[in-house]
């Protein structure tokens, strides 16, 4: 049986946005729940955050986005993701994301939106719930 | 303030109140285990004269409009003119922003203040590769004079002051500006405004980046030198405490960092050869007003106090307006909740009441929707209404500083100004604000503040109205604006038609001649308006400081 490996997560800031709070939060708060994190640091291109995240052989992009280009950004990470051929990786995203674009956004492959009001404990718990570490069966 | 014999009657007679106090909540405990501030701080129950014991009027607290300050920097504040009530406005194209300054004119506004879209603040034209998706998202997209010409036309420019929230590329669009302002005849030593124009914090906090801390701390005392010499009502400099806090850090910190920024301006001036009298009285500032109403109000007069001391007794400072800290208030942005939207208005209400009862000389109030969108016309006309009903109804503006000589803030006023100062020394130690954030000191320390306070409202030690508790099952839905899709598109070929119709050989001359004064010494800003005034672009002229200053990266510290 294959060792259990932790959950590997790339929290990501696409863009030029720069508003990190949330982001570094996010990243803290997976760090202390036991999965490894990358942080991409900021103002990434969503052809950057597709690469480290198959470089660095994620799990999960979590995108963090406040500026209002998430319809844009958020989307081309998950077209780049397809195009490279990964589509085991989960992506999920939040920051300041109207409740109209949640579904547009889900139904290109977002496969969760966390807006202000959030817990930390409830997107840990939603990120054990539904990320697996690739690769390994059970 | 009181004697000796007074304060040690006092002292009994707290000693006695306070084994009362403790019997009642022995029968009925307090409401609370700790009693604190929203950023952490304990508060007691009460406090008395034994808390300003060793205040000495004279010279801790004063006279409005006298050192050091404490309670004002005009000797008539409100009376004679209220605040500056200056909304932050930006959205889309340049027409579309210039359409909504009218109607804030109109509805009473008395000052302009810009927001840019993430491109401009970034100095990325509209149609680079990294703007895709951002134009006019999050404030008004400028490439080039022309856009600035369309942003401020048919407004009174030479009665109004214009703030432009801008900072790796203040330097350009304030050329735009100047350049605006000749071509309509009016000369730059009659204009006024305010560009943000601060880098320490955006390393520290805002994170809009460009060149590394060294060459930007050259670019802006290029503006100090140039604004003082040429635009004398300008303020080439609006150091903020505001995103520091809306970054995650507590009201000590922001005014700590804030402060040690102004420090490390002042000796970069100082440094170039200015005379600190020259300079000082046109720097500004720029703070947040957050929800813990005494803690926001003494931060501004802690903040005055200590700028009154740092540039008299640290920089010997002789003109009393070298020793004014002015400053620009907005409410936080990040107190605001997309649960329960309405209720925004009420938190903005109290925090601009903090700025007011704090001694503002200018306030922005966000909009109850700026949480979800940029605000839309009726959200805003709310916002400004708040300040028209604190000024003109509320009646805190009759008299000056009328917390001053309350146990509780000044109590409060004294402990933030002594812990800031604390800081101060800490990272004077390291050498400065600029090898503070070489070593990320501020950032981390910022960081764990914004952990903490997440962890406070996650576990309910802090309450969130709305989202933590008293929480509803359906949220209201509200209206928010939606910016034009077309308008990435509309923007790109506007400015490819600004570059095909100007004199392509001046364009290249102005922006060569810019890149080899960047490797000298000159003062840049002459380059710059030469370039923008061939209508050379923002990202062109951005350009040249990232080829020749060489392109910061953040650290991503978490």
């Amino acid at each position: 049986m294959n060792q259990k490996r932790k959950i590997r997560i790339l929290v990501a800031k696409p863009g030029l946005d720069g508003h990190d709070r949330g982001a570094r939060i996010i990243a803290r708060a997976y760090r202390d729940a036991g999965f490894e994190v990358v942080y991409s640091g900021l103002h990434q291109t969503p052809e950057q955050i597709v690469q480290a995240a198959i470089q660095e052989d994620v799990d999960m992009i979590g995108l963090s986005s406040l500026a209002g280009a998430h319809m844009y950004l958020f989307t081309r990470v998950a077209e780049l993701l397809h195009e490279n051929g990964v589509d085991d990786i989960v992506i999920c995203g939040g920051g300041i994301i109207p409740e109209e674009d949640i579904p547009k956004l889900k139904k290109v492959g977002i496969k969760e939106i966390f807006t202000p009001g959030s817990t930390l404990d409830d997107i840990v718990k939603w990120v054990k719930k539904n990320v697996k570490p690739r690769g390994v069966s059970y | 303030m009181f004697n000796k014999k007074d304060l040690d009657r006092i002292r009994a007679d707290n000693k006695k109140w306070q084994q009362a106090f403790k019997e009642s909540v022995s029968k009925t405990p307090e409401r609370l285990k700790r009693f604190s501030t929203v950023s952490d701080r304990p508060i007691r129950n009460l406090y008395t004269p034994l808390d300003t014991g060793d205040l000495d009027y004279s010279k801790d607290v004063g006279f409005p409009g006298q050192y050091p300050f404490t309670r004002g920097v005009q000797p008539t504040m409100y009376r004679g003119k209220l605040w500056t009530m200056r909304m932050f406005a930006g959205l889309g194209s340049a027409r579309d922003t210039n359409k909504r300054f009218h109607l804030l004119v109109k509805e009473g506004q008395t000052g302009l203040s810009t927001a840019f879209d993430m491109p401009t603040v970034m100095g990325y034209d509209t149609d680079s590769a990294r703007s895709r998706g951002e134009c006019g998202r999050c404030g008004v997209a400028i490439d080039s004079l022309k856009d600035m010409e369309i942003l401020f036309e048919d407004l009174p420019i030479d009665r109004i002051t214009a703030s432009m929230t801008i900072n790796p590329p203040a330097p350009v669009l304030w050329a735009m500006y100047i350049a605006m302002a000749e071509n309509r005849g009016i000369s730059r030593s009659a204009i006024g405004g305010t560009i943000q124009n601060d880098m320490l914090k955006e390393f520290i906090a805002q994170k809009t980046l460009m060149c590394p801390p060294r060459p930007s701390m050259r670019l802006i005392v290029d503006t100090i030198e140039f604004g003082t010499k040429e635009v004398p009502r300008w303020n080439p400099i609006s150091i903020s405490g505001y995103h520091i806090r809306e970054a995650g850090s507590t009201a000590v910190q922001e005014l700590a960092f804030t402060l040690a920024d102004g420090i490390a301006y002042v000796e970069a001036a100082l440094e170039r050869g200015l005379d600190v009298d020259s300079f000082a009285p046109r720097l500004s500032f720029f703070f947040n007003s957050h929800l813990d109403f005494f803690e926001e109000v003494a931060k501004f007069r802690a903040a005055r106090r200590m700028w009154g001391r740092i540039m008299k007794e640290r920089f010997k400072a002789r003109d009393p307006r070298s020793m004014w800290l002015r400053f620009h208030t907005q409410t936080a942005g990040c107190s605001l909740t997309a649960q329960q939207p309405y209720n925004n208005i009420i938190r903005t209400a109290l925090e601009a009441l903090a700025a007011v009862l704090g001694g503002t000389q200018s306030l922005h109030t966000n909009a109850l929707d700026e949480v979800l969108a940029l605000p839309t016309e009726e959200a805003a006309t709310i916002a400004l209404r708040t300040q028209h009903i604190i000024a003109e109804e509320s009646g805190v503006a009759n008299t000056i500083d009328p917390l001053g000589g309350s146990f509780f803030v000044e109590r409060l006023t004294n402990d933030m100004e002594e812990e800031a100062f604390e800081y101060i020394r800490k990272i004077d130690d390291m050498g400065g604000m600029v090898a503070a954030i070489e070593r990320n000191y501020p950032q981390k320390e910022i960081a764990d503040s914004a952990y903490r306070y997440q962890k406070q409202i996650d576990n309910g030690d802090k309450t969130v109205v709305g989202v933590n508790k008293y929480m509803a099952e359906e949220m209201l839905p509200i209206e928010t604006l939606q910016v034009e899709a077309k308008l990435e598109e509309k923007q790109i070929q506007w400015t490819n038609q600004v570059k095909n119709s100007r004199n392509n050989r001046k364009v290249r001359d102005a922006l060569e001649k810019l890149a080899d004064a960047a490797q000298g010494d000159d003062n840049l800003m002459h380059y710059i308006i030469d370039a923008v005034k061939e209508y050379a672009t923002l990202q062109e002229i951005c350009d040249v400081f990232r080829d020749v200053f060489g392109v910061y990266r953040d650290p991503g510290v978490y």
